[in-house]
């Protein structure tokens, strides 16, 4: 599969990247200049001056008020990308405009809106409500991966590579050893993957997070909208617990592991990660545990699937690889995305 | 249980105890799978091959 699936909403960055000051990030091969105005909005416009393409966020172009000025040549644009000012002259050519991006700030994420800006329908973004609720509380990053983004989703999808990829962090035998259930909803474009493990082995990342030891109920809820956001509804509990059925769950810890999975180039991709907890609110060195504990898992990945990239790189085309079981949910992925790459 | 309760939504179960997998699709065929790639070729090639 190559190309991007577009008309679709991506994370760019989190809101907290984003100050006013110039800030490029590019998403799906298209550099994008971002800023945050005095007014608080966040700015979203292709990283390139119509002149001679210079790159706005490149110095000495600079921010002046609400205003990028190209190093270059002095084009002036405002915040919603209209040219208002060129050396030498008075005119403005018409065409000195740089298209806006749709863009909306929205549970601690900055998603943009690639492809046909009419299309754009902010009601279509996938929500991750725990990040910024004030009952969680929330470590998060962002890893650059030199690995094409398909090769992320397949690793996510897939959680049995814990076992022996994260050994010791939140790998443990029954991760790859229990069956999953897989659920795809063709319409709302909605991937769910289960694997309910009732007797195991409690993992460091838990166990030093939550107090928990000895055998624990572990569950693991997969939902994946694609292309971008991916949440794993994490549960942990003492063996034999269950949650009531009107839904509240009190002997157990919940932790959401959210994803955004951002295409860069055909061959790299923004690797956001975060995780949102529902005890130890606020616990500064259960939240450093927890961030330093799921950065290194995310990076035992980046160099996997950097690995993976060069291996790809490297072998002739037509390379047949084998699926089983345990890659269920990832086919049904690589389906859906391979169905939104489809021209409309 | 079912996580998903939209009207198009397709389900594959492991069978228990076994190697297999069940898949079912939203018109309700049923098909039982030695492996994925067979499964997600027939589930999404409703309606062929889906008779009750």
């Amino acid at each position: 599969m190559t190309g991007f699936p577009r008309d679709q909403w991506y994370v760019a960055a989190y809101g907290s990247e984003i100050e006013h000051d110039l800030f490029s990030r590019t998403v799906c091969g298209e550099p994008i200049l971002f800023w945050r105005t005095r007014g608080g909005a966040v700015t979203a416009m292709p990283d390139r001056c119509v002149h001679r393409r210079f790159p706005l966020s490149q110095a000495p172009s600079r921010l002046v008020d609400d205003q990028v000025v190209c190093g270059y040549h002095g084009f002036t644009y405002d915040a919603g990308g209209r040219c208002v000012a060129v050396p030498g002259q008075t005119r403005i050519p018409r065409t000195a405009r740089l298209l806006p991006y749709p863009v909306v700030e929205q549970d601690s994420f900055v998603w943009v809106f690639i492809g046909d800006p009419e299309k754009a329908d902010a009601a279509r973004i996938p929500r991750a409500p725990w990040l910024v609720a004030p009952d969680y509380t929330t470590v998060c990053g962002m890893e650059p991966l030199q690995a094409r983004y398909s090769l992320l989703v397949d690793n996510l999808l897939d959680l049995s590579h814990e076992t022996y990829l994260h050994g010791g962090y939140i790998g443990t035998p029954e991760v790859a050893s229990t069956p999953i259930t897989t659920e795809v909803d063709e319409d709302a474009g909605i991937i769910y993957v289960s694997r309910h493990m009732d007797d195991a082995e409690c993992p460091p990342f838990y166990s030093k997070s939550t107090g928990l030891e000895g055998r624990i109920a572990r569950w693991q809820d997969i939902e994946y909208t694609p292309p971008c956001l991916y949440k794993l509804h994490s549960r942990i509990a003492p063996v034999g617990s269950t949650p009531n059925p009107d839904g509240t769950d009190p002997d157990a810890f919940h932790v959401e592991v959210v994803y955004a999975i951002t295409p860069e180039t055909e061959t790299s991709t923004h690797d956001f990660w975060a995780v949102a907890r529902d005890f130890a609110l606020g616990d500064e060195e259960v939240s450093a545990f927890l961030a330093e504990s799921n950065r290194t898992v995310v990076l035992q990945d980046v160099v996997a699937l950097n690995v993976l990239e060069q291996v790809i790189a490297s072998e002739p085309e037509g390379y047949q690889e084998l699926s089983i079981n345990i890659d269920t949910g990832g086919l049904a992925a690589r389906r859906m995305l391979g169905r939104l790459c489809e021209p409309a | 249980m079912n996580a998903l309760t939209g009207e198009r939504v397709n389900r594959v179960h492991w069978v228990p105890g076994t190697d297999r997998l069940r898949a079912t699709c939203h018109c309700a065929a049923e098909r039982e799978f030695e492996g994925p790639v067979e499964l997600w070729d027939w589930l999404l090639a409703h309606p062929a091959g889906h008779t009750p």
